[in-house]
């Protein structure tokens, strides 16, 4: 896991990055590609009580069960209703030195697309409502602003 | 398999000699005449040297040579093994095995220095030495024709493993003149022919008036491999004359079939001791077939089954559910099946419990010198079979245990004498199955539990107020608790209750619990109730609101109906059973399930220990088998849950953690006292 995301860092100095494009709300989120592995339609979440508010139940993905986070808690966004478009991204992030599955709501899943590093815009310090340490960078794509989340500082 | 590494695999082979190693010289020291065991340690050392030259372990060949090289003399019964040669012949097992898994970092000074001391123990007495052996060999053989027939039947694969039978026969020559007639009928035709195979067998009459244990210390390492008959040569004269003509005639062609096989059925009842004492042994090794498996390869097996069965409910509930007759059979043919296959995979898992305590006899010994408190250590129900990662797993918990009921709870000798009992301490190391658990339990003759002092030290660190009424049990309770000891002075091996805490977590990490009872003047005894197995278990499935969850079943009592008194009771959360005042906890509440229970709420009864907790649920829905998945780190601060587990309908349901509620209910009942108390 740890090689894989220095291979992601080596990658985005090349200049470009694999990433799955997803919504969330009304904004777009690009994941590592890296990360990413597998896409599946809803399933039954299982609440966890006690738990911290952002990943707030878990799911059976073929026989495993996963945490299933809530990026749209974690960045103060609206709760929206499950569509015929929501899926859930199953991501593997390193928590703790130890890679972990865990499940991503996402309101649309758009594509697997490539972003380029020479569109990398500063992180504006202000006009937005999420911390600056969730988010790694964000680019353009489509002459759209995406954002690239920061997965390990959100989920840790 | 084929891609393990050779040095790995000579390191686990390793591993297991050394034990039998250890054994054997720990099992010398209480039975210093016991031959079969300075045989059983001297075979090991042999395979150790051997595989390690094989292997490249220089170090370890040189070293174990001059240590089987000293040991030799014990074995020919030359030297007695005492106390100190046994505790030099550890620490140099302790040298071998750290040459072979670090071997950079031993020290060849250590080494010497051990070798150094093996020698002083064997060189005075090897001037003593002819003496001995004259008394040991001359009056068997002397008087009447010196010397034996041997009939040597090796196992066709012998020169498959590396085993060279001219070369046994020429260790035979160097005890005396010898001479060896092969015996070829049992050789087949070319075509036939395996080059591989040894088809030889060989008679032998030797002419020497060495004794019998020095023939089979020639064939020593091959005796499970061959059939070795032996007769005196004055007795064969008489009794076989087959034999003997076979003997006196050896340039004849091979000898017919009918005086080959005649002739060992002749020779046998000459030599019944021997024999006997051999052949269960053989059998034995035959009978049990034994094939190396790499753990993790059982691991996924179980996984496998975990997910078979979660499957086989799934098809289970969709059969009930439709009308198919045909299918309903299916489904219980394959829950039938997968129940069985469920039961063999854990069986393969399955090791003895006995591996464990052989290291914990070490342990004693070496406490025990160190301390200078003699303790007599004892272990059954070695056969007891766990879970190999609760094996694991135990072995901390264990080495703990044992070193407080040395450390503490064995008194001095002089105490022990003036309470008039015996001067050597006693420990017990036991394991036994009881249902669907396993106990194991460490017991000592000790001075038993200082309850008071226990109470003292609590009180001093304001874990409960002065005075507050407590049951003993309550108050050895403490001993768990977190960085409590009443060791007065500090200890560089164990202070009672220092570790305890991480005792106790591990033990319920492994959803098992810890009772302790005591008497003071007689002795502690903790026993650790482990369950069976760690990947499945048998639960009870509860539905709480919209949710549902599992309760281990070994954990849950009974089940209750929730009056209407006792609900109307808000404030008080105490349920009178049988007239027993027992704690509960609604599990709406804890579970933060919104919306009013229904009518008929139930009650379950869990215990751990002594203490019994109610768990109020909507429903109680029936048995389960739970396939246990741990839940992962970004779950790790949710502690009322042990792990979840997959239902027949594919969703994920949580496993409550017992221990947990219990300590969560008695905390609410104690601020509940202290708020009523003031």
């Amino acid at each position: 896991m740890a090689t894989d995301r220095q291979q992601d860092a080596g990658t985005v100095q090349d200049g470009s990055m694999q990433v799955v494009m997803i919504g969330l709300g009304d904004e777009k989120f690009a994941l590592d590609a890296g990360l990413v592995r597998e896409i599946i339609d809803p399933v039954p979440a299982t609440k966890v009580a006690g738990s911290r508010s952002f990943v707030p139940s878990v799911i059976n993905v073929r026989g495993n069960v996963i945490p299933l986070a809530d990026l749209r808690i974690r960045f103060g966004m609206p709760q929206t209703e499950d569509s015929a478009d929501t899926r859930i991204v199953v991501i593997e992030v390193g928590i703790d030195n130890e890679p972990v599955l865990v499940g991503v709501t996402a309101d649309k899943v758009y594509e697997v697309t490539e972003i380029s590093r020479t569109d990398v815009q500063q992180t504006p310090r202000v006009g937005m409502h999420w911390k600056p340490e969730f988010i790694r960078f964000i680019t353009k794509w489509r002459e759209e602003f995406v954002i690239v989340p920061n997965m390990e500082r959100i989920l840790n | 398999m084929s891609s393990m590494d050779p040095t790995e695999i000579f390191r686990q082979e390793a591993s297991e000699l050394f034990e039998t190693l250890e054994g054997a010289l720990l099992d010398l020291g209480l039975r210093p005449d016991d031959r079969e065991l300075v045989d059983s340690a001297f075979r090991a050392l042999h395979t150790i040297k051997g595989s390690g030259a094989m292997f490249g372990f220089d170090k370890v060949a040189a070293f174990t040579h001059e240590f089987e090289t000293a040991f030799e003399l014990v074995r020919k019964g030359e030297i007695k093994p005492t106390q100190e040669l046994i505790a030099v012949a550890l620490a140099a097992k302790d040298y071998i095995r750290a040459l072979i898994e670090a071997p950079d970092d031993a020290d060849s000074i250590i080494g010497d220095a051990i070798l150094d001391d093996l020698k002083r123990f064997v060189s005075p007495v090897e001037q003593v030495l002819p003496v001995e052996s004259e008394i040991d060999t001359p009056p068997a053989s002397e008087s009447r024709p010196a010397g034996w027939q041997l009939r040597l039947e090796f196992e066709s694969h012998i020169l498959r493993n590396g085993s060279n039978p001219l070369d046994l026969l020429d260790d035979l020559c160097k005890l005396g003149p010898c001479f060896v007639v092969p015996v070829t009928d049992g050789v087949p035709l070319l075509d036939e022919l395996e080059p591989e195979d040894c088809y030889l067998k060989w008679d032998v009459t030797l002419h020497s008036g060495c004794d019998k244990d020095a023939i089979d210390d020639v064939f020593m390492f091959v005796q499970d491999e061959m059939k070795l008959t032996l007769v005196p040569l004055a007795q064969v004269e008489r009794a076989a004359p087959t034999f003997a003509m076979a003997e006196a005639e050896p340039v004849a062609p091979p000898a017919p079939a009918p005086t080959a096989s005649s002739a060992p059925a002749a020779a046998e009842p000459a030599t019944p001791p021997e024999r006997k004492r051999d052949e269960p042994k053989r059998a034995e090794e035959r009978g049990i077939a034994t094939v190396r498996v790499q753990a993790e390869r059982l691991d996924e097996l179980m996984d496998r089954v975990g997910e078979l069965v979660i499957a086989q409910a799934r098809l289970s509930q969709l059969a009930a559910a439709g009308s198919d007759l045909s299918i309903k059979m299916i489904a219980e043919e394959i829950e039938r099946l997968a129940a069985s296959l469920r039961d063999t995979t854990m069986g393969a898992r399955m090791v003895p419990i006995g591996s464990l305590f052989g290291r914990f006899r070490r342990l004693v010994h070496d406490l025990s010198r160190d301390l200078g408190k003699p303790v007599e250590f004892v272990t059954s129900g070695e056969d007891t079979e766990l879970d190999k990662t609760m094996i694991e797993c135990l072995a901390d918990p264990l080495v703990h245990l044992i070193r407080n009921a040395i450390d503490h709870g064995i008194e001095d000798s002089e105490t022990r004498a003036a309470a008039g009992k015996t001067e050597n301490g006693r420990i017990e190391l036991y394991a036994i199955h009881s249902g669907a658990q396993v106990l194991v339990t460490v017991k000592d003759n000790g001075g038993g539990l200082n309850t008071a002092r226990i109470r003292a030290k609590a009180e001093e660190q304001g874990l409960i107020a002065p005075g507050a009424a407590m049951s003993d049990h309550e108050i050895h309770q403490f001993l768990f608790h977190p960085g409590f000891s009443t060791a007065q002075t500090i200890s560089a091996l164990s202070g009672r209750g220092v570790g305890m805490d991480v005792v106790k977590r591990t033990i319920e990490n492994m959803r098992g619990s810890i009772d302790l009872s005591t008497k003071p003047g007689a002795g502690t005894c903790v026993t650790l109730r482990l369950p069976l197995t760690l990947a499945i278990i048998e639960g009870l499935l509860i539905r709480v609101g919209e949710g549902r969850y599992i309760i281990p079943l070994p954990a849950v009592e009974e089940c209750v109906e929730l009056t209407a008194d006792d609900e109307r009771s808000r404030g008080r959360n105490f349920l009178n059973v049988r007239g027993n005042l027992v704690p509960f906890l609604r599990l709406r509440d804890i579970l933060d399930v919104p919306g009013s229970p229904g009518l008929h709420q139930k009650t379950i009864i869990i215990s751990t220990g002594e203490t019994r907790v109610g768990l109020v649920a909507d429903q109680i829905i029936g048995n389960h088998q739970t396939v246990i998945k741990s839940l992962s780190k970004l779950h790790s601060d949710v502690t009322i849950f042990s792990g979840a587990t997959i239902l027949g309908d594919g969703t994920a349901a949580l496993i409550l953690d017992v221990a947990q509620l219990v300590a969560l209910a008695q905390s609410r009942a104690e601020k509940q006292q202290m708020s009523e108390a003031a």
